[in-house]
């Protein structure tokens, strides 16, 4: 108990002394990054999953293509679930004066089986929940759309043939996609006016869709039963899959927010590390005395090991705070994104990202204290150096294996938390050959340099450990920070570069081949250049090279879906912009009419498919099989129409086939669009303005809100060179204090040492430029999936930041050691 | 010195110390015997480099002989490791050094209360308070090491040293670092505390003056200790 308190006792009295300032900044600001990603994302998480259920509207859903088989409900009925049925297909909703895209959702009776809808009388007032679904002959719609349509509550509106009336404002209900960000208006009419519409036809995109709820064990056996007559374009839906759905908006945001965080525990285990072993060395003389008055090795270790504990305690305590007070302001920035109020941040979250900088002051504290513990009380009489022991070693080894765990664990994936602490152990690999062969390197290219920088090549070479110590330290800070700095420019960019500011905005849709001449011809009359129309056909891959591929086929979600579902096949001559052939040839005019496709090379390694297989579409009944002649890289970022797969010119002759174009309408010529679509009844146009709009906004939040933790990780960063500065800083004073008294001046002292540390600082530079470039490079590829972009300015910001900023956090505390008279610090024995 | 075992404090016998420099051997002391009185002040003189301080780490078991023993109120030294060593000193040993070893991060006070401290001693502060008087330091209490001057510091190290009233003092050039009238002024307040408390007093010096006020003296010369005549009876 004694040690206890007296440990306490010496932790404040070392406060008090800024002994320990480095590591408590070091602790703070790790737990502050992982807490603050950790509440938010677990706020967003939980907010998710809690939405999960209400969005789906029913504990399971059969989700299909077509109208479902009877058996389905026969066996949903059999088992007691409670059933409600709902479709839903886009279409365009006609105002008074202006039509607009809309997500209709016919609905019938008892939807939804779980959560509610909730309605007003007018989009300012307050909801209400819903007691049933539209009466026929009226239709609920979200405030969005009145504003587009200029219409309220009591209006007529156009759906398909007929029309209907506006009986309320759909505030929010059940809707399993886009539950963070949903795109198109929607509307929910009720399912028995579906007919009135003649907007079902065969081959109308229509999600048809079976809720179902009750009791855990019928809807087990329910999946169980549904699990082996699951046809092509049919699947089910649990809470689970509507929360992924919605996730992938966030992902690459979030596992960059991940990055940093993990990036900035890191890089507090390297402050941690290098604050310690300055405390070691401080703190040795202390114990060779208290081991003199009778201190044990296992009252020292006690006695250090609390103050450790009290401290990364104490200064984690401090990080969540920080860490609750940056997820508040974060869900602030992000909240008009976010669907409904998030839940409060777990305790659990706060007290994991605690532990994390307990554990880090442990792992990366204890190899100190047991250097301590082991301080011989000669040592008062005889000062000796000694070595790190086995024990040591393995401490640090456990160190480095926690925080390559927590790298992993933290990481979105555990790909990107390989790579990053395989990025970390590189380096500091790398960097600690590099620096000591740079080290003796400059110290044998002298050339005609002025006193000072020979004074300080002189002393990086008297101190080759601290001096790799600190280049070690300075790369891993500065890598960490370019590596950010780059992904987070790459991820910005590609985000931007996703959305130009010519991007179409407007997708036509289902235009027939009869109408094509009459519509460039409408285009032509309005004085509008005349848009590009790619034909298309609905097909559903049924077999690669003769073998039959079905769902089960693929492990991944992604390659499920798309043998389940159909998708658009085009034809064309020409390879079309931002399009290149990464294997294969593209064919030529003889190959006009030959059973040729050109497949995309991401659908291709998902499917599994290769050049020259075989490929066979079924296409509104009958089969299209065609061989693969080249597989094509295509650039999704650009709002253009592209395709998966494109066949040979007139290979698709004799398939039903519509037209699609894509074109950037100005805000000045909007009217164009009503004009036509008035003209061409048929037509369905997407406006995507709003989606842009919403996208960029979205990118710029998001991309505020990485800037906020990189903040975090600039901190922790800073913490590493301080230390660092730090780690060199007792003996510097000494030898300051020793060259004044023979005669050497400020300034000549000053120029000595920075000339080391400008030297020291660009080495770690190089070092971190590389470092960053590798990391960088693998992420960009392999985890955000984003295009690498070769950049030589983190070359150049790696040299420079890492010469002149380190030259500059040294000068602040060189200065304080200049303007200490000699005397003191000779009389205290150095 | 003494002719009853038991009345000795420190006893060493064969005491012997070589280290190995560029693979060669150099002996620092060899064969040393050495008997000391409780409550006797003994002082060992020599030369620089002589072994007087590595003579002293070893009575006070701070460092391992490469021969002999040395037993300390009856407990063989070096049959404890070095943690029993440690409680040992804790519990009888007091220190003062030529260059003060205070710790640089704590006050005064703070570092007279160290070693009650470590004792898990309660009413630390009342006894450092009480010793801070009886050096003249009362007004220095929350007074850093930087902060004070040489005397000071030692004046610290003593109260230091006798807080804990240990039974042995062991004192490595005490004056080493100070003027002759602020050396003289600590010496003064070293054998008065000595006195006080009945401690025994080894120290180790090359100022004869110092040494002479010791009841006995002893020379180290080229690793052999012999005792010199007291100044009166020369």
């Amino acid at each position: 108990m004694a040690i206890f308190l007296l440990s306490l006792r010496m932790l404040a009295r070392s406060l008090r002394a800024g002994e320990l300032r480095v590591l408590a900044l070091a602790i703070l600001v790790a737990v502050a990054a992982v807490s603050t990603v950790g509440f938010f994302a677990g706020r967003v998480e939980a907010s998710l999953a809690r939405q999960a259920v209400q969005m789906l509207g029913a504990d399971l859903v059969v989700v299909s293509d077509e109208p479902l088989p009877a058996p389905f409900s026969q066996e949903a009925r059999r088992l007691g679930l409670a059933m409600a049925r709902s479709l839903s297909f886009p279409s365009m909703v006609r105002g008074a004066r202006v039509n607009h895209l809309a997500q209709i959702r016919a609905v019938g009776a008892g939807y939804p089986l779980r959560g509610t809808v909730k309605i007003a009388s007018a989009p300012a007032r307050p909801g209400v929940a819903a007691t049933g679904i539209p009466a026929p002959g009226t239709i609920w719609v979200e405030p969005r759309l009145l504003a587009e349509l200029g219409a309220k509550v009591g209006d007529r509106v156009g759906l398909g043939d007929a029309r209907f009336k506006i009986a309320a404002v759909l505030l929010d209900w059940p809707h399993a996609q886009g539950g963070f960000f949903s795109i198109a208006p929607h509307v929910l009419i009720n399912v028995s006016d579906l007919a009135r519409t003649g907007l079902i036809e065969p081959g109308s995109r229509v999600s048809y869709r079976l809720l179902l709820a009750g009791p855990t064990k019928s809807l087990l056996a329910f999946r169980r039963w549904a699990g082996s007559r699951m046809g092509i374009g049919e699947r089910l839906e649990v809470p689970h899959d509507a929360e992924r759905q919605v996730r992938s908006a966030l992902a690459q945001a979030r596992a960059y927010l991940a990055l940093s965080a993990m990036v900035s525990v890191a890089l507090a285990a390297v402050a941690v590390a290098i604050a310690s072993r300055q405390f070691l060395l401080r703190a040795r003389d202390g114990v060779a005395i208290a081991r003199c008055l009778g201190a044990t090795r296992a009252g020292v270790f006690r006695l250090y090991g609390y103050q450790y504990l009290w401290l990364a305690a104490a200064a984690g305590i401090v990080g969540v705070a920080v860490g609750y007070a940056g997820q508040a302001f974060l869900a602030a920035w992000l909240h008009r994104f976010v669907v409904g109020r998030l839940p409060a941040p777990s305790a659990s979250t706060g007290l994991g990202a605690w532990l994390i900088g307990l554990a880090l002051a442990l792992s990366f504290g204890l190899p100190a204290v047991l250097q301590l513990a082991r301080t011989r009380p000669l040592r008062v009489l005889r000062r000796e150096r000694r070595n790190a022991t086995p024990l040591q070693f393995g401490a640090y080894v456990l160190g480095f294996a926690l925080v390559g765990l927590l790298l992993v664990s933290r990481a979105n994936t555990w790909r990107a938390g390989a790579y990053v602490a395989a990025g970390f152990a590189g380096t500091v690999a790398v960097a600690a050959l590099g620096a000591v062969g740079l080290i003796r390197l400059a110290s044998v290219r002298r050339g005609h340099a002025g006193p000072s920088f020979l004074y300080g090549l002189a002393s990086l070479r008297r101190r080759v450990a601290t001096s790799t110590l600190q280049t070690v330290a300075f790369a891993l800070g500065l890598m960490a920070i370019l590596l950010l700095t780059l992904v987070r420019g790459d991820l910005e960019r590609n985000w931007l570069e996703r959305v130009p500011p010519d991007a179409p905005n407007r997708f036509i849709i289902g235009i027939q081949p009869d109408e094509r001449d009459a519509l460039q011809a409408f285009f032509a009359a309005s004085r509008f250049p005349e848009p590009r129309l790619y034909p298309m056909v609905l097909g559903r891959l049924i077999a690669i090279d003769g073998r039959t591929v079905v769902p089960a086929s693929y492990k991944t979600e992604r390659a499920r879906r798309l043998v389940e579902r159909e998708f658009g096949l085009s034809s064309g001559a020409t390879l079309r912009t931002g399009n290149h052939v990464v294997a294969g040839h593209w064919w030529t005019l003889e190959d006009t009419g030959k059973p040729l496709v050109s497949v995309e090379d991401g659908i291709a390694a998902t499917l599994g498919i290769r050049l020259g297989d075989r490929l066979t579409f079924r296409i509104a009944g009958s089969d299209f099989t065609a061989q693969v002649a080249s597989l094509r890289h295509v650039q999704w970022n650009s709002f253009q129409v592209n395709f998966f797969v494109v066949a040979a010119p007139a290979a698709l002759q004799g398939f039903p086939t519509s037209y699609i174009s894509a074109l950037h309408v100005p805000p000045a010529r909007a009217g164009l669009m009503d004009r036509m679509v008035t003209q061409f009844p048929g037509l369905t146009v997407v406006n995507v303005d709003a989606l842009i709009r919403q996208v960029r906004d979205i990118m710029t939040r998001v991309a505020g809100a990485m800037e906020f933790i990189f903040a975090f990780t600039l901190a922790a960063g800073i913490a590493v060179l301080y230390g660092g500065i730090g780690a060199t800083l007792d003996e510097r004073i000494y030898e300051a204090a020793v060259l004044r008294v023979l005669g050497a001046t400020r300034r000549q002292i000053l120029a000595g040492q920075l000339a080391e540390f400008l030297l020291i600082g660009s080495f770690a530079g190089l070092l971190a430029a590389l470092g960053a470039s590798i990391v960088g490079y693998e992420l960009s590829r392999h985890v955000l999936d984003i295009p690498y972009a070769v950049s030589l300015w983190v070359w150049v910001a790696g040299v420079l930041a890492g010469g002149l900023g380190v030259c500059a956090a040294a000068l602040v505390p060189m200065a304080r050691v200049l303007a200490r008279p000699p005397m003191p610090t000779l009389h205290e024995g150095g | 010195m003494a002719d009853d075992p038991k009345n000795w404090i420190v006893q060493a016998t064969g005491l012997s110390k070589q280290v190995a420099v560029d693979g060669e051997r150099l002996v620092i002391l060899r064969s040393v015997d050495l008997a000391v009185r409780a409550g006797d002040s003994v002082a060992i003189l020599g030369a620089s480099g002589s072994g007087k301080t590595t003579l002293l780490g070893l009575l006070a078991g701070l460092d391992v002989p490469s021969g002999g023993r040395v037993h300390l109120d009856g407990a063989d030294l070096f049959s404890l490791d070095e943690d029993a060593r440690a409680k040992l000193r804790g519990r009888m040993i007091g220190f003062v050094f030529q260059s003060f070893h205070l710790l640089p991060a704590l006050n005064t006070l703070e570092n007279i209360m160290l070693p009650l401290e470590l004792a898990g001693v309660r009413g630390a502060r009342a006894r450092a308070l009480e010793i801070m008087a009886r050096v003249g330091l009362k007004e220095r209490a929350r007074h850093y090491p930087s902060q004070l001057s040489g005397g000071e510091q030692q004046r610290v190290a003593i109260a230091r040293a006798f807080v804990a009233r240990p039974r042995l003092l062991f004192a490595d050039e005490p004056t080493g670092n100070l003027d002759t009238a602020t050396g003289a002024r600590i010496i003064d307040l070293l054998f008065a505390l000595n006195r006080e408390q009945g401690t025994t007093l080894v120290l180790v010096t090359h100022d004869e003056s110092l040494a002479a006020r010791c009841a006995h003296r002893l020379q180290l010369h080229e690793g052999a200790l012999q005792a010199l005549p007291q100044p009166e009876d020369a």
